[in-house]
């Protein structure tokens, strides 16, 4: 009863066509955004930017970012570790290379180079598809990260042979590098992940959306309808790669400050598709859901305990969080494939007709 | 029933000599039929026939070893899905082929993906062209969805509806294209009486309002013979029996292959 649409008479498509055409739900949006943009930079603590709402949300772009290509195209990637890495490692060599031009702008161009980098690996998914496309994408997370390790040019030929963030500024404000502030980067970062979020959304709600959709579901009828498979898979492979590439960027310059080859190995890649799978396939609000959960269990399992008075061992902690996020994938594939988003549509359902059964 | 709409017109498609083969069995040997502008053509013939083989070649799904296809005056030995999409031929399939994972809604508006324009970077910001584009095929869209009687479940996921209305589904995602020549799969099997009642109407009225040219699988005899102008029989991938449903029906060969053997 309390969550309903009764009443609210759409007179338009244009109302109809609106990504969110309930009142309750815009209203929800709004109060996201409000505590997003204002209550947790003036009341949340450094550790809660820094250790859990950055990281939150640069992972909730990258979920979104495989979300497009796994769950919306239904093509099984495992090398979004390393597209993350092609991010990360084009926008440091196009800020070491042009300094005088915003880091902001770079890390926007960086998730270019990233798209460019996918349509090469997603050349393959015409001919091959699941486990297969996945080997090939496995493929590319191996070659890509042998040539962090072994192409110091990328690197600049730092002794280190690691990314060390330069300080960059927008004006006066301190951006990047270890004389930035949590609370810059954070707005920084969820800027950038509303917008994207937004586009994503406009697109998956369009002719884009609706022909990866199709080409997930049905390729043979998507394909006699006309519509061509390969370019439609390497737009898919594109944008999402774009995705994680500007994840990927903002991971390292507004989050670790620095990073190795190994910042992007195979786990980077599991630990994202574990998010897209708990959260849902096919659903922008379940990256945001899955990077919620994966994200934030250790974290809740570290603190919460200690704040009742049984502190858990770090090693612990790592392995319960390994257990329950491995019971939950069990959980979700076989019961629910598209995760706690779909259990989260199914509460609202109930919430609309409580207190009556139907 | 069938009140003698738009008369037929000039051909439309013509298939010659069309043979195609799997390995060892030739679903099609030297078939040829045409199909003139605004009529109602049907394929009929027992099962295995190679009905469906025919309806795959003329989209371009299979490449037939032998012949030659002519559609809108162009003559190609093979082909091509894109093309074939483009240049106005839809279809349905005997095994429903919907997309499964979006509404009823989404799946009509797929069905007008190639009359779409807007680019990605248009449609990410969902603004001026894009949004109009996608307001006005929406609108066309809810034409056909007020037309097949779906308006309550144009939301709804096509994996939960039932059998009947996905093909009717199926159909108003084919008519979303504005096909010239619509190629229907079997569009009443597993129906009950009353779903083939309007099947059979909005089949006539697509015809009779659109002008679109209709080829159809049926095995419903009573169907075939009712909206029928012209017949065509296959057996065992050749072509034994061609013509108006009358005619169709009071022959030999047929009668042996095919309609002996129901009755
Ligand atoms: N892709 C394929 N590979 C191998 N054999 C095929 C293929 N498609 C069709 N066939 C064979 O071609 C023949 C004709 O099949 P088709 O599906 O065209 O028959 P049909 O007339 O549509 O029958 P039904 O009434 O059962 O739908 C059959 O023997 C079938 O086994
Ligand atoms: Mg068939």
């Amino acid at each position: 009863m309390f969550y309903r649409e009764a009443g609210q008479y759409k007179t338009s498509y244009v109302a109809d066509q609106a990504v969110f055409p309930i009142r309750q739900d815009r209203y929800g949006i709004a109060i996201i955004l409000l505590v997003a943009f204002v209550a947790i930079p003036f009341l949340g603590s450094t550790f809660l930017l820094q250790a859990v709402m950055i990281p939150f949300l640069i992972y909730s772009l990258a979920a979104i970012g495989l979300n497009l290509l796994t769950g919306y195209t239904g093509l099984l990637s495992l090398g979004t570790g390393a597209f993350m890495g092609v991010g990360a490692y084009a926008c440091y060599k196009l800020t070491s290379v042009f300094p005088e031009v915003n880091i902001l702008v770079w890390i926007i161009a960086s998730g270019f180079v990233a798209a460019a980098i996918g349509i090469l690996f997603g050349l393959p998914s015409l001919r091959i598809k699941g486990f297969y496309l996945a080997i090939a994408t496995l493929a590319a997370q191996f070659f890509l990260q042998w040539c962090f390790v072994r192409i110091p040019w990328l690197v600049n030929y730092n002794v280190s042979n690691a990314i060390e963030v330069p300080q960059r500024q927008l004006g006066e404000i301190i951006l990047t590098g270890p004389n930035s502030t949590p609370l810059t980067r954070y707005m920084v970062v969820l800027v950038i992940v509303v917008v994207m979020t937004w586009l994503a959304s406009n697109i998956v709600h369009g002719r884009i959306g609706r022909m990866w959709m199709a080409v997930r579901d049905q390729d043979i009828a998507a394909e006699l309808m006309g519509i061509r498979l390969l370019p439609t898979k390497l737009l898919a492979f594109a944008v999402s790669s774009f995705y994680c590439g500007v994840a990927g960027a903002m991971l390292v310059f507004l989050w670790y400050g620095g990073a190795e080859a190994d910042t992007f190995n195979i786990n980077q890649s599991f630990f994202v598709l574990f998010m897209i799978i708990i959260g849902g396939l096919g659903s922008l609000l379940g990256a945001y859901f899955g990077a919620a959960l994966i994200f934030g269990l250790p974290i809740l399992l570290r603190y919460v305990p200690a704040e009742l008075g049984l502190p858990l061992h770090s090693a612990t902690v790592e392995h319960l969080s390994f257990l329950v996020v491995g019971v939950l994938i069990i959980f979700f594939l076989i019961v629910e494939p598209h995760g706690l988003a779909r259990l989260w549509q199914i509460a609202k359902q109930k919430l609309r007709v409580w207190p009556f059964p139907y | 029933m069938s009140a003698k709409r738009r008369p037929p017109g000039e051909v439309l498609l013509k298939v010659e000599n069309i043979s195609l083969s799997f390995g060892g069995v030739r679903a099609l040997s030297d078939i040829s039929f045409e199909i003139r502008r605004h009529e109602v053509f049907s394929i009929i013939g027992p099962n295995g026939a190679g009905k469906s083989s025919m309806l795959n070649c003329i989209n371009g799904f299979y490449h037939p070893q032998g012949g030659s296809i002519t559609y809108k005056g162009r003559t190609r030995r093979q082909m091509r899905p894109h093309e074939v999409a483009s240049q106005g031929i839809a279809r349905t399939f005997q095994n429903i082929a919907l997309f499964r994972g979006m509404s009823t809604l989404d799946n009509i508006m797929t069905g007008r993906s190639l009359k779409m324009r807007a680019g990605l970077l248009a449609q990410a910001i969902r603004f001026g062209p894009a949004l109009k584009e996608e307001l006005e095929h929406r609108e066309f869209c809810e034409r056909i969805i007020d037309f097949l009687e779906i308006e309550s479940i144009r939301k709804v996921p096509v994996g939960r509806l039932p059998y009947g209305l996905q093909k009717r589904v199926e159909l108003g995602r084919a008519l979303a294209a504005e096909p010239e020549l619509l190629l229907l799969d079997e569009p009443m099997a597993g129906m009950n009486l009353e779903e083939k009642r309007d099947m059979c109407r909005f089949i006539l009225d697509v015809n009779d309002e659109f002008g679109t040219t209709i080829c159809m699988i049926e095995h419903d005899m009573g169907v075939v013979m009712d909206i029928s102008d012209r017949v065509v029989v296959l057996d065992y991938g050749r072509k034994i029996g061609e013509g108006q449903p009358e005619e169709v029906r009071s022959n030999q060969a047929v009668i042996d292959a095919y309609l002996g053997v129901q009755h």
